[in-house]
């Protein structure tokens, strides 16, 4: 898509923590197509910058983020309530996007591997299940840009391969994807990554 | 953008959000009833001890009755209070609310009303039986029921911007009491008053009446505060 402003800008990002640096003056631009791994060890700072991109860290860092089109955001914990089926956890979701009919949900968790668990509480399933109900919503979103930290956690071999698959077809389609992992992304996939490491300061791939 | 994509999201109105949240909150109320049980039980408790500790002479007890009753509202309130976030703050859902593009006033209004109807509301239709219970006059009744109804929206409300301030702390509860019991003060010097001045056969209106502004100046201001309080917990 060429002449189309940039999905999400952020122009000298900086922040320390606990008299750390974590990262200073990061500046890079999401673009539609783009598959983006931010990368580092442990503590380098890469749930901090996600969570400052999808607009839940809004103080205690320098810089400007500007957001242009919708964003996804799945972070560490999953969002899904125990006392609720996944089918009610999403269609009740308080993301406040869209309404689903029973059938895009059921087809949503059908893609996740979770057909026959749709109508049973939420809290007999496992940590990876949970897991799996939340990445349903990017089934079901619409939302151009993905921030996703960790997305592969708890999740089994068969599911990373569906979710690179997802992966694919979301950047094909024109969105853009942004995500944490220390897991290495499918080989096909051009990938754009972001080093958090202190020795790369700001330097973008 | 994403044309060629075959999701398409049906665009959900502010109201319908609301609804949705509303729907969700009692949903979840109502799958642990010992959570709306538990508030009932504890103020049973309670108005079964003043017999007990102010000896059990009618006269005595109708006397202390309003004053006592609408202390144990306050504080039945004040304990559950502090669950109005906790659990969305634990498992990740205040996250992603606080993200949605829908005003976040009207979710937290959402998160309110749901939290009085299941506390508040049960608490003002049961009191008839704690009055009975204190040898309040029949005839106060009304302004018990009426003043509890509009005083507990004004606690629920506060007692809200105490949750949200305190969510992300891993014991707030001591530090909401603190907090919140202070503005809880208004409301019951005019939530007792009202009661009071139909046990003396005056008009209770004038009382219901501040109470009715007092909620009207919440529902106003309040839901602001608990957004604010919402973003700096999430932020911190």
């Amino acid at each position: 898509m060429p002449n189309s402003e940039p999905f999400l800008v952020a122009d000298g990002l900086s922040l320390s923590r606990g008299g750390r640096q974590l990262f200073s003056n990061l500046c890079f631009e999401v673009e539609a197509g783009e598959l983006i791994q931010v990368e580092g060890s442990n503590g380098a700072g890469k749930t901090s910058l996600i969570r400052i991109l999808a607009g839940l860290s809004r103080y205690g860092f320098e810089g400007r983020v500007e957001r242009n089109e919708a964003i996804l955001y799945l972070g560490h914990s999953s969002a899904v309530k125990g006392m609720l089926t996944p089918r009610e956890n999403l269609s009740w979701s308080v993301t406040g996007r869209g309404q689903y009919c029973n059938e895009e949900i059921d087809s949503a968790l059908d893609k996740v591997g979770l057909y026959g668990y749709e109508d049973v509480a939420s809290n007999t399933l496992s940590a990876g299940q949970h897991r799996r109900v939340n990445l349903a919503r990017l089934h079901l979103s619409d939302c151009p840009l993905w921030l996703l930290d960790e997305p592969f956690t708890a999740i089994d071999k068969a599911g990373v391969e569906n979710l690179q698959e997802i992966f694919a077809s979301h950047v094909e389609s024109g969105g853009a994807i942004m995500l944490t992992s220390h897991q290495a992304l499918s080989p096909g996939q051009r990938v754009r990554s972001i080093n958090l490491s202190p020795s790369n300061f700001g330097a973008v791939g | 953008m994403n044309q060629a994509s075959s999701r398409i999201e049906s665009t959900l109105s502010s109201a319908q959000f609301c609804r949705r949240l509303l729907r969700r909150q009692l949903v979840l109320a109502i799958r642990r009833p010992v959570e709306i049980g538990n508030p009932l039980l504890f103020f049973t408790m309670v108005v079964a001890l003043f017999p007990l500790g102010l000896g059990p002479a009618p006269a005595q007890l109708a006397e202390f009755a309003p004053g006592v009753l609408w202390i144990i509202a306050l504080l039945s309130n004040l304990l559950t209070s502090d669950a109005i976030f906790r659990g969305d703050f634990e498992d990740g859902s205040l996250e992603q609310l606080l993200l949605s593009p829908q005003p976040l006033y009207l979710s937290v209004l959402a998160y309110i009303g749901a939290h009085w109807l299941v506390t508040g509301l049960l608490l003002a239709l049961v009191s008839p039986i704690f009055a009975v219970m204190l040898n309040l006059s029949t005839a106060s009744i009304p302004a018990l029921v009426g003043s509890l109804l509009l005083g507990t929206g004004v606690l629920s409300l506060l007692g809200c911007v105490g949750a949200a301030l305190t969510v992300g702390l891993r014991r707030g509860g001591m530090l909401i009491s603190l907090l919140i019991l202070p503005l809880y003060m208004p409301v019951l010097i005019f939530g007792s008053a009202a009661v009071n001045a139909a046990v003396l056969g005056n008009p209770a209106g004038p009382y219901l009446a501040i109470l009715a502004g007092m909620l009207c100046f919440a529902v106003a201001l309040a839901p602001f505060a608990v957004a604010a309080g919402l973003r700096i917990s999430i932020d911190a």
